[in-house]
Order: structure tokens, then sequence, then C-alpha cells
């Protein structure tokens, strides 16, 4: 029955001049989300996006898309009553409400616009009148103008339009209204909720992810790959970088401190995330780290890698306990892929006893051994990548 | 080069068997029980392909049912014999060592009251055969053992098993997987006294989603796929007539010169057994306890021809699997149905191979279209491998 949306968004409607970009942004983004649906007329209005669905669309998939773009904070599905004539606005009002809520024994307020000023009826008029038509057509119905179980609002033009509910959007800004970042992506549960957190700031994502075979296997790869096609649904398309890391690796392992394995690691990765994110006009880096959660991620072990960074690294999953951050996971359908068991089919690379305390200075003295050849490694890295859109 | 070493894991068809399928497909698309000329046309193919595996098994046509594969053959025959035979008895022995697919359908009838018996193999895999006969009691209806044990290339001594278990109780139901052995040995399940015989398509050169039971027909069973009585009421549903059309052109393939197929695969074995052992931290499992490093021929017969386990001291298998495929060499880890799974081969475990070694551990294994040269290659690769990947362990 429902013929149009009505979207609501929310930090959008703060922006001063530059309001349109977010607005445009915005308007394309659900045009392409319902892009596969059907002809729908998107446009925007007086702060907010109004939709047209083209007849026999499919209302829970048009929903279940509109509930993936970031920017929204409310859904309201449309009645569209053709005209604005009084007793079919009344007529159509009625069976809305005797459609959508069979059982009448609610608490209810009329709400009314009207864009015609010519429209015999003032607003108030219109709420009042069409109150208590409601109340004689519905006597179990009854008016509550301050805390009303249900608010139904009739917006009155050329055509009319009737809603009463809002279904919650994902809220924050739409993608690529604040700029671009790098993920750092790894087949884990964090990395891929790390990067719809910040995307759903605005944020587009483009990511990296660190292969060593014959250490890690193509299926090891292929679930990144997955993941990265989970998260695009809601960021876009994501630039997938995939670096050739067993050299590094290997270079490491053969001449600095087994414990600092992972910490020394880590830090060339992030050096050459930095390095591609600059390429891909990334403002900064996204992690999936959270204090404490593995040895290498004690404020120590952040410290030190994040020394190496000239970028900001932005961390959405800092203070999160690892049960919300599952909780995120499944949510956005990242989980079930997350916890199948292609990984480092060797865990070689994982020292016994790694270091939870590293000290900056002890790192660097480590690094000394590994002058002679990693810039070269690094440069080798860099100009071996692999990139795959995924989205 | 390209040498593909996983034919325990699945084979090649062979384009006789390709161009025969692509006929059905596009031309004889008739469902076998329809009553017009399109029907019987499919028909014939699977009586034909019945007739070739009867001929080869020497047993009747209408003793050979068609399904999916193995593991619907395995699960048909035990549990089909299990409901059909509770009433005389709820015992079922078998090995250690079998399939999952003999193995979970045995928990799941132990899970529906029947008691399930392991008879005992040594350090090589073998049957320790008295270990099993102590086993059978007054309640015993069902025996099931593979023949050839896909991991690591044990063989059963399948006709004197058979004999001495009617021996014992005569009315006892021998089952055996033959889904490894067929093709490498000839099997006559009547002159043997096997009951129920399991082999599968796509091991032998056929497509995936096809595989048989042979039912004596001495012996009854319960079906456990319900329907619209197909295949005699054995196994209900529209029979995938491609598929069976494919098996029965690769068994008609299967045995042709193979007596000279089987010896040259027993040669590759001991060339590869040989130089394999030339590498340090190398250990051979599944070759008899007689079995000296000079990997006699007549030892050697002793396990299957395909198969080759090694355990490489010191090497993730999974590690080495990948370097060897950055080479153009497949191999399995584990047997392939359980590379999801993280629980360790029952198989290895039951033969006592340490948990470090299972984890280091790879199989090779063979089709009658190995070369020596591919051998030879192997060999030179392992050889490069395992001293750069010794190199590198979790300290």
């Amino acid at each position: 029955m429902y013929k149009a949306f009505l979207i609501k968004y929310a930090e959008i409607g703060l922006k001063g001049n530059n309001r349109y970009v977010f607005e445009n942004a915005l308007r394309d983004h659900i045009k392409e989300a319902l892009n596969h649906l059907g002809e729908f007329e998107v446009s925007k209005e007086q702060g907010r996006i109004f939709i047209e669905c083209p007849d026999g669309y499919d209302y829970e998939e048009a929903v279940a898309a509109l509930k993936m773009v970031f920017g929204i904070c409310s859904i309201c599905p449309v009645v569209v009553i053709d005209g604005s004539e009084w007793d079919k606005l009344i007529q159509g009002v009625g069976n809305y409400v005797e459609t959508m809520f069979p059982d009448h024994h609610f608490t209810f307020k009329v709400e009314a616009k009207r864009a015609d000023k010519k429209y015999p009826r003032t607003s108030p008029e219109i709420c009042s009148e069409m109150g208590a038509y409601l109340l004689d057509r519905f006597p179990e119905m009854k008016v509550d103008v301050h805390e009303p179980e249900v608010r139904i609002t009739v917006e009155v033009r050329t055509k009319s339009y009737v809603y009463s509910i809002a279904i919650p959007g994902l809220g924050g800004m739409p993608v690529g209204t604040n700029g671009k970042a790098m993920l750092l992506l790894s087949g884990g549960i964090d990395s891929p909720v790390a990067g719809y957190m910040i995307s759903r700031r605005g944020v587009s994502l483009s990511a990296t992810y660190f292969h060593a075979p014959p250490y890690t296997s193509e299926r090891a790869k292929q679930k990144v790959v997955d993941l990265a096609g989970k998260i695009s649904k809601y960021t876009g398309k994501i630039n997938l970088y995939v670096i050739n890391f067993t050299d590094i690796q290997l270079y490491i392992y053969d001449k600095c401190p087994h414990e600092e394995l992972t910490i020394i690691m880590r830090r060339y990765m992030m050096k050459i995330a930095e390095k591609l994110a600059e390429k891909e006009g990334c403002l900064g880096l996204v992690t999936g780290e959270s204090i404490g959660q593995v040895a290498s991620q004690t404020m120590y072990g952040l410290a030190a890698t994040n020394a190496v960074c000239t970028m900001p690294v932005y961390r959405p999953l800092i203070a999160f306990d690892k049960q919300d951050i599952i909780t995120i996971a499944e949510r956005i359908d990242t989980f079930e892929i997350s916890i199948q068991p292609f990984e480092d089919c060797c865990t070689i690379f994982v020292a016994k006893h790694p270091v939870t305390r590293p000290s900056l200075k002890t790192i660097k003295y480590s690094e000394k051994r590994l002058e002679e050849k990693i810039d070269e490694m690094v440069e080798t890295a860099l100009n071996t990548v692999e990139m795959i859109v995924v989205g | 080069m390209e040498v593909y070493l996983d034919n325990s894991a699945t084979t090649k068809v062979t384009e006789n068997v390709t161009n025969l399928m692509m006929k059905v497909l596009n031309e004889d698309y008739g469902n076998p029980s329809s009553m017009h000329r399109l029907g019987v046309k499919a028909e014939q193919y699977m009586k034909e392909a019945a007739g070739i595996i009867a001929n080869t098994l020497k047993v009747e046509p209408k003793e050979i049912i068609f399904t999916s594969g193995g593991t619907e053959s395995n699960n048909l025959a035990l549990i089909g014999t299990a409901m059909a035979n509770k009433r005389r008895g709820n015992h079922i022995i078998t090995t250690r060592i079998e399939h999952p697919s003999v193995h979970q359908t045995l928990v799941y009838l132990e899970d529906n009251g029947f008691k399930i018996s392991f008879a005992p193999v040594d350090e090589t895999g073998k049957l320790i055969k008295e270990k099993l006969y102590e086993l059978i009691n007054e309640d015993t209806i069902l025996v099931s053992i593979m023949y050839v044990n896909n991991e690591i290339g044990a063989v059963q001594d399948i006709a004197e098993l058979a004999a001495e278990l009617k021996k014992r109780k005569k009315d006892i139901i021998f089952h055996v997987d033959a889904v490894q052995a067929i093709g490498k040995y000839r099997i006559y399940p009547k002159r043997e006294g096997i009951d129920l015989l399991t082999f599968s398509g796509h091991k032998i050169h056929g497509p995936k989603g096809s595989g048989a039971l042979y039912i004596s027909d001495k012996v009854k069973i319960n079906p456990v796929v319900f329907g619209g009585g197909h295949q005699r009421g054995l196994r209900s549903g529209t029979e995938n007539v491609p598929a069976i059309a494919g098996i029965g052109q690769a068994v008609s393939e299967l045995y042709t010169d193979y007596e000279r197929k089987v010896s040259l695969m027993y040669e590759l074995k001991q060339a590869f057994l040989k130089g394999v052992n030339t590498f340090d931290g190398v250990s051979i499992n599944g070759l008899p306890k007689e079995c000296t490093s000079d990997y006699e021929i007549e030892q050697i017969r002793k396990t299957a021809p395909h198969i080759m386990n090694v355990s490489f001291q010191g090497v993730k298998s999974e590690v080495l699997l990948h370097s060897l495929e950055d080479r153009g060499i497949y191999v399995s880890a584990g047997s392939a149905c359980s590379s999801h799974h993280p629980t360790p081969s029952a198989t290895l475990t039951a033969i006592g191979i340490s948990k470090d070694l299972m984890d280091s551990t790879l199989r090779f294994s063979m089709s009658d279209m190995t070369t020596p040269e591919e051998i030879e290659y192997t060999l030179v690769q392992i050889k490069e491998l395992l001293p750069l990947l010794r190199r590198y362990t979790r300290k």
C-alpha cells in the first residue's frame, strides 16, 4: 500500500551553506541503493528526501536497501492519496488507519502540513477535523496530543501523503562527504567492524590486506575479499590492495628478537598502508585495534605501532569489549565469515611469549638490524601490489 | 609443470565419459520413468551402465543401485541394513579408520539404539583380525570394513575376513567400502562373500555426483531415501541419467590393461618412497612392518598402489602444501573431506601418529596417468622446500 518513502536525516540538517553537498550525496546514494529494484524517483525537498516507488515494487526489499544507506535517520513509508479534495482525504486516512492498525485501541494525534496556503482548511483545522472524523469512525481510538502512541502525519499538496511509522535508519552521514580512509583489513572479526564504523561517519574506504603465501592460503585471501564485499554494501566500492608480505616477514623473523616480531611486523604494515593511503588520497588509516585485546595491543604496543604513522590512525574499537564488537559484526553480517578458520595456516610467526610492554627505543634498535634490505623490500612489496575492486 | 597427485580426493573424467554425458544431457534427456520413447531411451543408459558394472563385478544387474556417490551408498548400506535387521540384533562392528561417511552414519545409528564396536588396527593400518572376531556376539548383524584406506593406503584382507565372519556367524552381513579399491583390485563380491559394496564415480574418472551400491540378492535392506519408489524402491528420486551413464563408462574403461597399469603405479610408488626417504626427518605411514628401506615391491604390493602418506618433521603440512602448489603440484593434507575441520585425522590417530607429526603429514595419490617425470619433479621440489621451510619454526 505504500507508494512512497519519506527520508529524514539528522546531522546533515545542521550543516550550513554546504548542506547541499550532503543532501546531494544522500540522494545519489539512495538512488544507487534502489537502482536494482526498479525505477524510483528520488528527489530532495525542504530538509528531506522524497522517494516515489514504481508500481509492483517489493516493499521489504526497498526498506532493507534503505536501511543500509549511511546518512538516513528514519525511513517513513508513505501512503499517497490522489488529490487533496477533503472527502477523498479523510476517506484515505481512514482506510490507512483501518489497514495499518486493525486493533483500534490506541491513542493518536494528527499532525498536518499543507504546501498550498490556499487550501480551504488551515493546518490546525485539518488536524482537528481529521481527528474528529477518525474518532467517529473508530470509537476505540482516543486522542492524546502530548504522548500519543501513534502520530499520524498528513501532508497536503497536489497529492496528499499520509504516514505514521518511522523505521530507524543507520544514522551517520553519506559516504564520501567526509573524506577517505585506508582500512587495514585482516580476516578477523575486528577490522571489518572498524571499517564499517568509520565509514558510517561519511568516510569512503580503501583497504589493505597483507598476505604471506605459502604461510597464508588462497582461502584466507578469499575470506578477506568476502569481508570487503560485505562491508562494501554499506561503504560503497572498496579498492582492496593485497600486499605480499612474505619476504618482509621472513626477514624480520631472521634478524629481530622473536618476542618483538609482531610489533615490528605491525609497524611495517602501517608504514606500507600509509604509503598506499597517500597514493589514494586518504586522510587517515583505520584499524580494529582495541586496548589490551591481544599482546600487541596493550597501550605500550599501540604507542610503538602508532609511532611510525604520520597520518592520523582512527581506531573506533579502541574502547569496545569483544562482545560488543561481535554484536556489531553479527549485525553487519561479517561475523560468520570472520570466524571461518582460514587464517595463517602456520603460527610460526606468532611468538610464544610476545612482548607486552615494548619500549619504542628497544624496538627501533632492533629495527636497525633490518637496515640493509628493508627499504628495498618495502619498495618491492609496493611495486608488486595487487588491487581488487570490491563492491 | 602441473602435477596432480590428489587422485584420492577426486579424479579428472575421461574424454569418453564427458562425451557420453554431453550426449545424454543434450539429446537423450528423457525421464527414465516416462512411458514414452524418450523415457525408454533414457532408461537404456541406466540398463547399460548397470550391465557394465554387473559384468565387471560378476554380479546381476539388478543388484546394482545407483546413488549420488560413495557417501550416499555408505549411508544406504549401513542404515538400510540396520533398519531391516534390527529385530535380529543391534550390534555393528567396524574399524577406527573408516571414512567419515561410514563413521558418522554409525554415530547416528548409535544415537538410535544400535551398539557399535571398533576393531583395532596396528601401526600400519592393518586390522588385527583376531580382535575383530572376538567382538562378534549373538546380536551382531553387520560388519563394515573399508577395503583400501583413503589416507594411508592400508589394504585389508577382505576375502579372508568375509570367510571367517560367515564361519563364525553365518547371517552376518558384510559391507565393504571399496571407493579407493575399485580399479586397483579385482573385486568379485559373490566369490568373496561380500554382501554390500560401495563405490564412487568421481574416484575412477567418472563424474562427481555418481556412485553405486552392490546389494547381494540374498540381503534385504531398507531404503533411506523415500519417494516414487525408483530402483526397486531402494532409492527413490529421478535417476541422474547423465551421471549414471558417466559412471558406467568410467567402469568400462577401468580394468583395461589393468595389470600393467597397477604394476606401473607400484613402480612409481617405490621410486617415490625411495626418493623421499633420502630426505631428513621423513617418515612414511601405512607400510607393512616387514618393509625395509629398499621398499621391496612385494612389500609395497601389500598396500594400495596409488597412495603415499608421508610425515615431514618440522614442517606444517598446509605450508608445504601451498609451497608445492606454487610449483604446480597438488596434494592433500589430512583428507580432502576434512580440510575444514580442525579435528585430527581418525586414521592417523588410530595408527599412533603423534599430534605433532599429524600436522606435518601429506598424502600423495597417483592415477594410472602419473608419469615417472612427474614423480621425479615432485621429489626435486620437496628436496628444495624442506630445508627452506624448516628454517622457520615457532620459538
